[in-house]
């Protein structure tokens, strides 16, 4: 299974997501980064987010998104 | 708002689509973004062929199209339209009315009832709000409703966020008291503090068009955009269909003491599949009782999606039988509505391509 750090790597490739911790802020993942995000870490922990869970404040930093995750029962 | 209507029914459905099919891995060039990023994202959002006019064509043009195509097959008399609704966000004029141009050009009768309606997304639920309205006048027998948009002539083509989903389509509805008796439940609402999530901010006397106005500019995400062209707040729509859509149907079934069950179909808006999927997981309906192939096929059409979505998905079935339908538009204004109505058996229900 993909790390949350690979999976964003692989979205946007020229960034290190280590050193963000605002990733939205930081002009490092848009809109759209977010939608194909989402849809990366439904296919890779086989869950669905939840539309509503779809907010720029979820996915801020690797903890955010890992917070996210463990909503949705994984690691 | 919750609305009631019965004795109501669309008796034949037909949609326009330009002939010109554009595919989105052929203007990727067009965006300043690599390509494996844009390719990622056409998976998601559905994005692969859209219809778009091909040169200056209207409104009006898509819809008289249609028309003389019903005239012509004789699904429609001339003198059988008494009332004509046109909804549309790309007017072929500021003044006069759209659908005073159709009745002109069309050489319909003057004892007829024209109106315009400015909506998008939420236009098709609109426009038979008024149809059924219509419907209490005794002169009233048939009701022509349209909803026509060409809004890839006010998208910017280097906008990836808009450009790639945008289609250009007409549909015409035919609107005619029923015998069916079946309660037609409707609601409604709206929130025009968040009317800027979805605008033209030129062309209107607010900001007219000038030089300025026709200048591209950078979102700050890649995209440019003048702001004689569509800016959409992805963020925004998408936050407020996901909290507000899914409310608005429990209530409608409530409303109407029907189950998730009863209902043979959702046809939503289209605006793309990713939003509407999320819509589905989030109401726990199959993916398969609720299309979401619009986009990838002909774009987004905002008013439009709906009828397409029934002619594309349902159209064998529905010129035999009828099933229970639930409808849903959302979408500029802000404004979002639904309908539970039994749909078909359908005189017609018929795709053509506009040339």
């Amino acid at each position: 299974m993909p790390t949350i750090e690979e999976i964003l790597k692989e979205i946007r490739p020229e960034f290190d997501f280590t050193a963000s911790q605002d990733f939205v802020g930081d002009g490092m993942l848009d809109s759209y980064d977010i939608v194909t995000l989402v849809s990366d870490l439904d296919k890779a922990y086989g869950i669905s987010i939840s539309g509503l869970d779809i907010v720029p404040e979820n996915f801020q930093n690797v903890a955010s998104i890992q917070k996210l995750l463990q909503k949705y029962g994984r690691p | 708002m919750n609305l009631i209507f019965s004795h109501r029914r669309i008796s034949g459905l037909l949609a326009v689509v330009p002939a010109n099919e554009r595919s989105f891995v052929d203007e990727m060039a067009n965006f300043s973004f690599p390509p494996a990023r844009s390719l990622k994202l056409k998976l998601v959002m559905g994005y692969d062929k859209h219809r778009i006019v091909d040169g200056p064509v209207c409104a009006s043009d898509l819809a008289c199209f249609g028309m003389e195509h019903l005239f012509a097959s004789g699904k429609l008399g001339r003198d059988d339209c008494d009332a004509l609704i046109v909804v549309t966000q790309s007017p072929d004029y500021l003044m006069p009315p759209t659908s005073s141009v159709i009745q002109g050009r069309l050489g319909l009768k003057q004892d007829i009832f024209c109106l315009d309606i400015n909506q998008g997304c939420a236009g098709f639920l609109i426009g038979l709000f008024q149809a059924f309205s219509l419907l209490e006048q005794p002169a009233v027998r048939k009701v022509v409703l349209i909803n026509v948009d060409v809004m890839s002539r006010k998208t910017s083509h280097r906008d990836r966020n808009s450009y790639p989903l945008i289609g250009d389509a007409a549909s015409i509805a035919i609107v005619e008291r029923s015998e069916d008796g079946t309660p037609i439940h409707a609601n409604l609402k709206v929130d025009g503090t968040r009317r800027e999530a979805l605008m033209i901010p030129a062309g209107g006397l607010r900001l007219p068009s000038s030089p300025e106005t026709a200048v591209l500019e950078d979102d700050g995400e890649n995209n440019f955009r003048a702001k004689d062209n569509l800016r959409m707040d992805g963020t925004a729509v998408f936050n407020f269909v996901q909290v507000e859509v899914p409310p608005m149907i429990r209530d409608l079934l409530q409303t109407a003491q029907a189950d998730m069950e009863d209902v043979d179909c959702f046809l939503f808006h289209q605006p793309n599949r990713f939003m509407l999927q999320k819509l589905a997981d989030q109401m726990k309906v199959p993916y398969e009782k609720m299309p979401s192939n619009i986009v990838e096929h002909y774009g987004n059409s905002s008013g439009v999606t709906i009828p397409m979505a029934i002619v594309h998905n349902l159209r064998e079935r529905l010129t035999r039988e009828s099933i229970c339908a639930c409808l849903a538009g959302f979408g500029v204004g802000l404004t979002w509505c639904s309908m539970l109505m039994p749909l078909g058996p359908l005189d017609f229900c018929e795709l053509i391509d506009y040339r």
